[in-house]
């Protein structure tokens, strides 16, 4: 199926573009703080998203305490418990996840896996990652002003959104619009590099089709967010205007306060088709590097080729594309006109093809493969169990009719949290465990590393599974507590303690992770350059960590796909992708 | 960066025509816009990022505007000038939308000169450029004032739906803003193009890349760019 080439470097076309000079940093603090080097960039994105993902960790385990033992702990009020789901929720899905893949994996791989220098524009590379320490700082400042961060839910719908009586009306929600059109600054700065970067600065021999899965994974989402979070700026200025100048493009007439509040003839529906036309295609930007992540974890890791390579790219795109036409699934019950709905069930069923694809290939791959189940590859199959059970949930929710009465359930948080949460997670997490030993040199605890995946693969899951049930009895999301609730049998309320304490158990459990990962900086043990024995081009720098310029003095040449594993003749399991066609001939000749 | 690309036998790559050519450049490797540097491309990617929020600014104010139950004031009237005793409706946008399209005249002879590598003639074109960005943002200056003064605010106006102030001032505001750093941009492209810096390749201070007489076309794009912004915001707000 897929052809991979063998002819001689001859085949492999000229250089087109110069070798370029990078800017050399003289001092500390232009190598390791203000620093041009796309790895030291992701290393500063990655520790950044890592902290404020620990402030929405500790949010939640907050939130659990309120519901699992209501009214047992006096300094959680109704109000707070609103600010701990906004911020938990805003944190985790922007701030950690789009940051983490994006700024974190997508500037440490894209240059290394293309095969060039850099990014194509160090200096606004590193802007990017300014800006966006910025915008996180600002976020967390709403934990300090008057009033507090704003609790409007993440999804900051307007009118309630800047109305008196939602907490954080004051500052709040201003400084959280002003974080957010911050951060979309800040990525666009960053997001333009890595897709310049992956169109236009590949090494000689790296035609698209032969990068791996990461890179297209990130690329594609990258392209979604320029495309995406343009609509999400819109919604924050105009929302952020209506707050502080008193226009009313949000904001109908209504009462607040039994009095006829200022504003007149806006449209709430409007913000919810802009923050949909940025929010549903955010999943899929959280989504697909995953998606390409796990396939290369898979892949390296199982010793076969990923199954279906074309099937593969060509899926992360059609869920790209597909993901822009469909935001409006998530406003069923919002009042627009109902027979949208056809229309948007339609396309959102139809995305369930290209995502079967994917995981029918991660399955395929496996098939008959050589599974070392080392902890990159237990978080590889951890992601594709939870990935499958939220996409099947996902298909409920998708349908106008099934959707309705599970609408602001807990079956939407069961959801949402197994597809986009739990599953990226997985990811993230195999991921460190992947690179590390690139990053660093030294490998991770793999005693450590077990005991973490399988309190968290199991800890998520019963955190998570309950809820679907939860949800199903009619248990609302984001309620404060539940009352005086006939419908609710008194079984919900021990099953909400116990998800309480699994959740607190697997939250604390984060520590040995954290722990591993400060220790081994250390004291782990030496990994050498290609640890897992991979393919890829970032497994075969010169130098481990890679230096500055990531190559020594000339590029690689790249002369196959990233997936030549367990080649049949082939003297090793793995054929880098910079190993010239006569030296494999040659190695196969001597071992036959 | 614009020469084409040669083979080890110094000979130009065969280009294919059409979509087969474009298959051909996806296909192949190191860059799949043959010949475009990497400015230029990301110029371009930025720029169609840029043009989702102007759909998005504009969609919103025509939902605000279809949906509004007040009548909307009459865009002819509200900007008509009186001049010279006459009642001229849109005569200033006609005439905002004229100095901005000269400019983009302009921008494209600096542009032309730019690669003639014309130091002296590309640099006066890109100041006049410049002059002609500010004098249209000072007229957007003017224009706001007049109808302040006349009661318009981000939240209300005599005439009719308040999101017509709102979208006024916002859209207007938003499209000025990106004139205004196109006239800072010109300005210090223009000083560069002046002192040589682009003959003797000299290293840009931030990026420490080389510069070319390319960033004039680059800068070019964003220019052209903001001008095919206005001719929209002309006909979805003015002409409506």
């Amino acid at each position: 199926m897929v052809d991979i080439p063998y002819e001689g470097i001859e085949g492999i076309p000229p250089a087109e573009v110069p070798d370029v000079e990078l800017y050399h940093p003289r001092s500390w603090w232009t190598r390791y703080v203000f620093s041009q080097d796309a790895k030291v960039i992701a290393v500063q994105y990655s520790l950044t998203a890592t902290a404020i993902g620990l402030v929405a960790l500790v949010l939640s385990w907050l939130m659990r305490l309120q519901l699992g033992f209501p009214g047992t702990f006096s300094f959680i009020d109704a109000n707070q418990y609103l600010q701990f789901i906004t911020m938990h929720g805003m944190i985790m899905v922007i701030y950690l996840l789009t940051a983490l893949f994006l700024g974190g994996f997508g500037n440490y791989l894209i240059p290394l896996m293309v095969g060039a220098r850099d990014m194509v524009f160090p200096y606004v590379n590193m802007l990017s990652y300014w800006v966006y320490l910025l915008a996180v700082l600002v976020l967390a400042s709403t934990f300090f002003v008057p009033g507090g961060p704003t609790g409007a839910g993440w999804t900051l719908y307007p009118p309630q959104a800047i109305l008196s009586g939602t907490p954080g009306q004051d500052w709040g929600i201003v400084l959280m619009m002003s974080s957010l059109i911050l951060f979309i600054i800040g990525f666009t700065m960053g997001g333009l590099n890595y897709v310049v970067t992956v169109l236009q600065a590949r090494t000689r021999g790296m035609t698209l089709m032969r990068l791996p899965l990461t890179v297209w994974g990130i690329f594609t989402a990258t392209v979604m967010a320029l495309l995406a979070f343009p609509a999400l700026f819109v919604a924050s200025v105009m929302l952020l205007l209506d707050r502080l100048l008193g226009t009313s493009f949000f904001m109908p007439s209504l009462v607040e306060m039994g009095q006829l509040s200022k504003y007149g003839g806006g449209s709430p529906l409007l913000f919810q088709h802009l923050f949909w036309f940025f929010g549903h295609p955010e999943v899929y930007i959280v989504a697909l590097p995953a998606f390409g992540i796990v396939s290369d974890l898979i892949s390296t890791h199982a010793r076969k080729n990923i199954f279906g390579y074309r099937m593969m790219v060509w899926a992360i795109v059609a869920i790209g594309a597909l993901s822009f036409i469909v935001w409006a699934h998530h406003m069923y019950v919002s009042g627009m006109f109902p027979q949208f709905g056809y229309f948007f069930a339609t396309t959102t069923l139809i995305i369930a093809i290209p995502t079967a694809i994917k995981v029918y290939n991660w399955v395929l791959t496996l098939w008959r493969g050589d599974i070392h189940l080392r902890v990159p590859m237990l978080f590889a199959l951890g992601f594709i169990i939870t990935f499958v059970n939220g996409g099947l949930t996902g298909l409920f929710l998708g349908n106008v009719v099934v959707d309705v009465p599970l609408s602001d359930t807990m079956f939407v948080v069961a959801h949402f949290h197994m597809v986009m949460g739990v599953a990226p997670i997985m990811v993230v997490l195999g991921a460190i465990y992947h690179w590390y030993p690139k990053v660093t040199g030294r490998m991770l605890n793999d005693t450590l590393g077990k005991f973490h995946f399988w309190v968290t693969f199991l800890g998520a899951y019963l955190i998570f599974f309950p809820m679907h049930y939860l949800g199903l009895l009619g248990v609302p999301r984001r309620y404060f507590e539940l009352g005086d609730t006939s419908f609710i049998p008194s079984s919900a309320y021990s099953l909400n303690a116990f998800i309480s304490v699994v959740a607190l158990t697997v939250g604390f459990s984060q520590i040995v992770f954290l722990f591993n990962l400060a220790w081994s900086l250390f004291k782990g043990e030496a990994s050498g350059g290609n640890p897992w024995r991979a393919t890829t081009l970032e497994w075969q720098t010169p130098e481990t960590p890679p230096g500055h310029g990531n190559w020594g003095k000339e590029l690689p040449v790249v002369y196959r796909w990233a997936y030549d594993y367990s080649v049949p003749g082939a003297a090793e399991d793995f054929i880098p992708q910079n190993q010239p066609p006569r030296a494999t001939q040659l190695v196969q000749g001597a071992a036959s | 960066m614009a020469e084409t690309v040669l083979t080890n036998s110094g000979q130009p790559t065969a280009r294919l025509e059409g979509w087969r050519g474009i298959a051909a450049d996806w296909a192949s490797d190191q860059r799949a816009f043959k010949n475009v540097s990497w400015g230029k491309a990301m110029m371009w990617i930025f720029l169609l990022s840029d043009t989702f929020i102007f759909s998005c600014f504009l969609l919103s104010y025509m939902t605000a505007r279809m949906s509004t139950t007040v009548p909307w004031p009459n865009p002819s009237e509200v900007f008509a000038l009186n001049i010279g005793g006459k009642h001229i409706p849109l005569i200033l946008i006609a005439i905002m939308t004229f100095v901005l399209i000269s400019s983009s005249g302009t921008m494209a002879m600096a542009v032309n000169f730019g690669y003639r590598r014309d130091r002296v003639r590309t640099a006066i074109l890109m100041l006049v450029t410049a002059a002609f960005g500010a004098t249209f943002v000072g007229m957007q200056a003017f224009e706001w004032t007049k109808l302040i003064r006349e009661g318009v605010r981000p939240w209300g106006n005599p005439w009719g739906a308040a999101q017509f102030g709102s979208s006024f001032f916002m859209i207007t505001g938003f499209h000025g803003t990106h004139v205004t750093i196109g006239v800072i941009f010109l300005i210090a492209i223009a000083r560069k193009v002046w002192r040589g810096d682009f003959d003797v390749e000299r290293r840009g201070f931030f990026t420490s890349r080389k510069g070319y007489y390319e960033i004039v076309e680059i800068m070019g794009l964003y220019w052209h760019f903001v001008d095919l912004v206005w001719v929209f915001i002309f006909a979805f707000f003015y002409l409506w």
